[in-house]
């Protein structure tokens, strides 16, 4: 099953309580994803600063000192926000790699969530609404966010098999459905140089389109390119910094609504999700078309 | 009028009341409100009671109908009037996938939109779309009537057995054994009396039907290489 919501807000007084309004979308999609949960959110940005979402399973170990000892191996200021099993880092821009690599050996087995200006990802196993709690995703503002409830079928029930799954700076996937060829294209995909971590096919589909977009397409045009060249099921839900895609396959078996007012784009599994939207009542509601790419920019 | 609030109250509590009903000749009218996409809302039921629901469904609304009258204001999520056995359900807004899935008699309007495989496995239910539908729908039909006041998209009546199927727009393509058929005067009887039933503002001469080609209905030995 799994369940995805998504927030792309227009009205910028909405985005203080983008966390708020995601996290009852997140919540009401417990029963179609019970086993782990995840957002992605795409807040404030700094100049000249970029950020690194990493966790942990063993935090306090691993967040101990950490930003002491990853200035010292940038030579840069580097200051840590913990937040429960997950740490936002906030480095000089253009260090996002450099630290990547410098993580590997200070911390192995510390996982990185996401890298870039703007997004922070958070995911976890465990029901919806303690996720949400542990990360206090309702306190969170921003401009757009993708959240994901997870009923595995394609790997285990993992920290790393949640999603979002996010392969390059500022982009994020979610996925409700079931890719079948995703071995091959992780091959593929891995000697093109694309880095993918997990054994999750979810994982090759975010991969796929980051490796679209960094051969020169758009997000639209990256989205296009999976009806041709991914197998499988899939309703995708997209971020990147300013933009905001939604992608179904063409036989379109897993459900998906989408409304629109002045003040915000929605996406939902189902219609439940986005019941408590101001303004639903009046919004544009639709269900996207198969085979149809849809995506906004700010 | 009997008035239920769904969102106060609970879905048990709602369909055990309209199901209590069941077997009993008593007309009562009963209006739903906040339903909220809830799922499976007024299902199993089996009285001639006038069900209003005051809002958007979500999945397997008036599922298994038996003749009652289920009004949905707004739209309905997957699985609308799944395996109706008689009765009418009236849809407002648009309808989500597999509407009236399997349905063996009864009357389904929808006033918007049907997405994909509406009217899939269809066995004698008679389904009235004002606007468009998706792909795949009437799959395997096997009877009843689908009426489509827009546009059919891909893969109309894929390997169809003995359900019509009527058009007034255009059809993307058709599926596996289904053909344009024929507009014979007991067919444009059978429009006239749905497209009235339905509240549809429509010309049954406007339309062009479709049907079974009947080639896949039997073993041939012409094709045994496909098998």
């Amino acid at each position: 099953m799994c369940g995805i919501v998504g927030l792309f807000i227009k009205d910028k007084s909405l985005e203080p309580k983008l966390g708020d309004m995601l996290t009852d979308m997140l919540i009401t999609m417990t029963d179609r994803g019970p086993d782990s949960a995840g957002i992605a959110i795409y807040g404030s940005e700094a100049e000249g600063r970029t950020k690194l979402t990493v966790q942990s399973d063993a935090p306090e170990a691993a967040f101990d000192g950490l930003d002491g000892a990853l200035a010292e191996a940038l030579s840069s200021d580097v200051s840590i926000r913990v937040i429960d099993t997950h740490a936002v880092l906030d480095l000089p821009a253009g260090k996002a790699e450099e630290a990547r690599s410098a993580l590997a050996e200070l911390r192995p087995g510390m996982r990185v969530m996401s890298a870039g200006d703007t997004i922070e990802i958070y995911k976890e196993v465990g029901l919806p609404e303690k996720v949400a709690e542990r990360f206090n995703l309702r306190g969170m503002s921003g401009s757009h966010g993708i959240g994901h409830t997870r009923m595995a079928t394609e790997s285990a029930v993992t920290t790393e098999g949640a999603h979002p799954f996010s392969t390059g700076l500022d982009q994020c996937l979610v996925h409700n459905g079931s890719l079948s060829n995703h071995n091959a294209l992780r091959r593929k995909l891995r000697r093109e140089g694309v880095r993918i971590e997990s054994q999750n096919d979810t994982e090759v589909g975010a991969a796929y389109l980051t490796w679209k977009m960094q051969n020169g397409a758009s997000l639209g045009e990256a989205l296009e390119g999976t009806l041709e060249d991914l197998d499988g099921f899939f309703n995708f839900v997209v971020g990147t910094k300013d933009g905001f895609g939604v992608v179904r396959d063409p036989i379109a078996c897993k459900p998906a609504v989408m409304a629109e007012t002045d003040q915000y784009v929605a996406f939902g599994s189902e219609y439940r999700a986005l019941v408590n939207l101001p303004g639903i009542e009046d919004a544009r509601v639709w269900e996207p078309e198969p085979a149809t790419v849809y995506f906004w920019n700010h | 009028m009997q008035t239920y609030d769904l969102e106060a109250n609970g879905l048990r509590g709602l369909n055990s009341a309209l199901q209590e009903l069941n077997g009993s000749s008593n007309k009562t009218a009963w209006e739903i409100v906040n339903p909220k996409g809830s799922h499976a809302i007024a299902v199993g039921l089996n009285a001639p009671i006038d069900v209003t629901i005051n809002g958007s469904t979500g999945y397997y609304c008036a599922g298994m109908n038996q003749q009652a009258t289920v009004t949905v204001k707004g739209s309905v999520g997957p699985g609308v009037a799944e395996n109706m056995m008689s009765g009418t359900v009236i849809v407002e807004g648009d309808a989500s996938q597999y509407a009236g899935a399997t349905g063996q008699g009864g009357l389904l309007v929808i006033k918007g939109n049907a997405s994909s495989r509406c009217g899939i496995s269809m066995k004698g239910i008679d389904i009235v779309v004002h606007g468009n539908i998706g792909h795949m729908c009437a799959f395997m039909g096997q009877a009843g009537n689908l009426v489509v006041l827009g546009d059919a998209g891909d893969a109309l009546g894929d390997s169809c057995y003995e359900a019509r199927f009527f058009v007034r727009g255009s059809v993307k393509s058709l599926g596996a054994d289904c053909i344009e058929k024929e507009m014979r005067p007991e067919h444009i009887e059978i429009l006239k009396d749905l497209l009235a039933r339905a509240g549809a503002d429509a010309k049954p001469e406007e339309f062009k039907r479709y049907g079974s080609a009947r080639k896949l209905y039997n073993f041939d030995v012409d094709n045994a290489q496909a098998y």
